[in-house]
């Protein structure tokens, strides 16, 4: 126990936030608020922990940059530690966490956002940031109640939200995975940038998609979670 | 499932004896039966009661896993294939040297990272390795009593499941274990800040980290863990340590025909690295399908090393191996993979 507060001292220092929300926007799945306490730039990431003994995690800012409050997308990892205790979390509970920081950043121009999961969570950020323009959003999930701020996302982005389901199918969405999709896809611009955020196989298949169809690796950014 | 008693430290072993009312001392004489002494089940045991070993028997399995396929290259390094649960492998290289053999172990069953240039990365991430499975590597191959060194360079990156790299450094260094020196033994990481402090504080191996590029935007291309934790923070980390004389820290730099090669990137190499004493370990770059990278020539390559030695970075370039039978990690398992799955 002595030695893990030790590293967390090394680490990027972590400050006590009290939670002001903790909803379960889908099964198992969690939007978990504080006051906001710095600017940041949407796209970054801020370390969370629940105690200074184990080890905090990096999640995605989830929240608009003028938002009154911060927040962060986590679905429940059952045999972790962190997360089932998160979930557990009311109003005035404490949880620490870092500055904000790391350099997934949209740049402004025209680009596809491409997500699984709470993947979705850094584009989420930049939507509810103001960054807007050509974007297209293609959001996989496996489950059809896994397309989190579905409503929202459709009424902002329109047309250019696509969402894609490969467990379940609905006649708005199309059924198979992202990379299916991808593959079906006729032209990939050569000059949008490709940001793409969700597990290690869905971003390296995606981006070896894209350099198999031309796409310049200078152009696609990846965030993994690890 | 039985569980293996192979893997198991010292402390456990103990464990293991008292919750089966055998004698405290019992677990130290397993200890020397897994680690000293070149048996492979537990009726070798010899100096065991015929009671005990039926004990043992009947919870547990040795835990040694042979190797399921085994390639040989025309200059001697071999590759060897061991399977895993659900029908995975992992690859364990063996590199002979004129005075030395290295065998190159993994840590995990694919990867999380998505490093651009690495071919175990094209698998996802399918598991963690035991610590037992992680000393099996070096156990289990034929060269395994005159292996002289052990580099974590193979599967997966070791600081991503780090409890079981720590236990199985423990194995291999502790004198109830295979007693070998850890300054023998080096750790290859992509620099994952807190499992790396807490590797120097706990192991005395030594420290490799992938460096590549020491630009920011670059690396975050190549390595997307860069955003998480960028090298130059992971550097700032490692300047903080007193590695002594003994302990070494080095940094592998793949190179990238045109990408991380010019002088720019010495200049900034030499700034980053500056008060460091290191070591920095050029590696010609082998093609794997689906990416856009390509291997400087040689002259490049010389060109490059000859530049950060004058900057005064001790600069080596590794000699490629095992070309010829996919030495490179993640290669031959991956077409092992495919196999399984055609």
């Amino acid at each position: 126990m002595e030695r893990a507060e030790e590293y967390a001292k090394r680490d990027r220092p972590l400050k006590w936030v009290k939670v002001t929300n903790n909803h379960e926007i889908s099964p198992g799945v969690f939007l978990i608020s504080w006051k906001r306490f710095c600017d940041f730039v949407p796209g970054q990431v801020v370390k969370l922990a629940i105690n200074k003994v184990q080890p905090p995690r990096i999640y995605s800012l989830c929240s608009g940059n003028r938002n009154e409050t911060m927040s962060v997308l986590f679905n429940i990892k059952e045999d972790g530690y962190l997360t089932p205790r998160m979930a557990t979390a009311v109003e005035g509970t404490e949880l620490l966490v870092s500055n904000p920081y790391g350099s997934f950043h949209d740049d402004g121009g025209s680009a596809y956002w491409i997500a699984t999961g709470t993947g979705i969570a850094p584009f989420y950020s930049m939507l509810k940031s103001g960054l807007s323009g050509d974007k297209i959003l293609i959001h996989g999930a496996r489950h059809l109640d896994q397309f989190y701020f579905e409503d929202e996302l459709k009424h902002t982005v329109g047309s250019n939200y696509i969402r894609c389901c490969s467990g379940e199918q609905s006649p708005e969405v199309y059924h198979g995975r992202v990379t299916q999709y991808l593959l079906e896809m006729n032209q990939f611009p050569k000059d949008f940038k490709y940001y793409l955020c969700g597990k290690s196989l869905l971003v390296v298949d995606v981006r070896d998609l894209l350099i198999s169809k031309g796409i310049s690796y200078n152009n696609i950014f990846s965030e993994i979670y690890f | 499932m039985k569980d293996q008693l192979f893997g198991k430290d010292l402390n456990e072993l103990k464990d293991i004896c008292q919750s089966l009312a055998l004698p405290k001392y019992t677990g130290r004489q397993l200890a020397e039966w897994l680690y000293k002494k070149e048996i492979n089940s537990i009726d070798a045991m010899s100096n065991l009661s015929k009671k005990t070993r039926e004990l043992l028997n009947e919870k547990f399995e040795f835990g040694l896993t042979e190797p399921s396929r085994v390639q040989e290259s025309i200059d001697g390094t071999k590759k060897y294939l061991f399977p895993t649960l659900h029908n995975r492998f992992i690859e364990t290289a063996m590199i002979p040297e004129v005075d030395r053999k290295t065998v190159c172990v993994s840590t995990q069953v694919g990867c999380k990272m998505g490093c651009l240039f690495c071919m175990t990365g094209k698998q996802g991430f399918q598991g963690q390795l035991t610590a037992g499975e992680i000393v099996n590597q070096f156990r289990s191959i034929k060269e395994y009593g005159d292996v002289s060194n052990i580099v974590y360079m193979g599967m997966g990156e070791p600081f991503d499941n780090l409890d079981a790299v720590l236990k199985s450094l423990d194995i291999l260094t502790s004198e109830w274990g295979y007693a070998m020196s850890p300054r023998r033994i080096t750790v290859s990481s992509i620099g994952i800040i807190p499992a790396m402090i807490r590797f120097l504080n706990e192991s005395d191996a030594h420290l490799a980290i992938s460096l590549h590029t020491p630009f920011d935007i670059e690396r975050q291309k190549l390595m997307p863990v860069q955003i998480a934790y960028p090298i130059a923070e992971v550097v700032n980390e490692i300047k903080s340590w007193d590695f002594g004389r003994q302990r070494r820290v080095s940094f592998e730099y793949i190179l990238f025909k045109g990408l991380n090669d010019t002088p720019l990137h010495v200049r900034e190499l030499s700034r980053l690295l500056s008060g460091i004493r290191c070591r920095i370990n050029l590696i010609r770059f082998h093609t794997v399908p689906g990416t856009p990278l390509v291997s400087p020539d040689e002259e490049t390559i010389n060109n490059f090393k000859d530049q950060l030695n004058a900057k005064d970075i001790t600069t080596t370039i590794r000699a490629s191996r095992g070309q010829d039978i996919y030495a490179a990690c993640g290669l031959l398992s991956t077409k092992e993979l495919l196999k399984t799955k055609d």
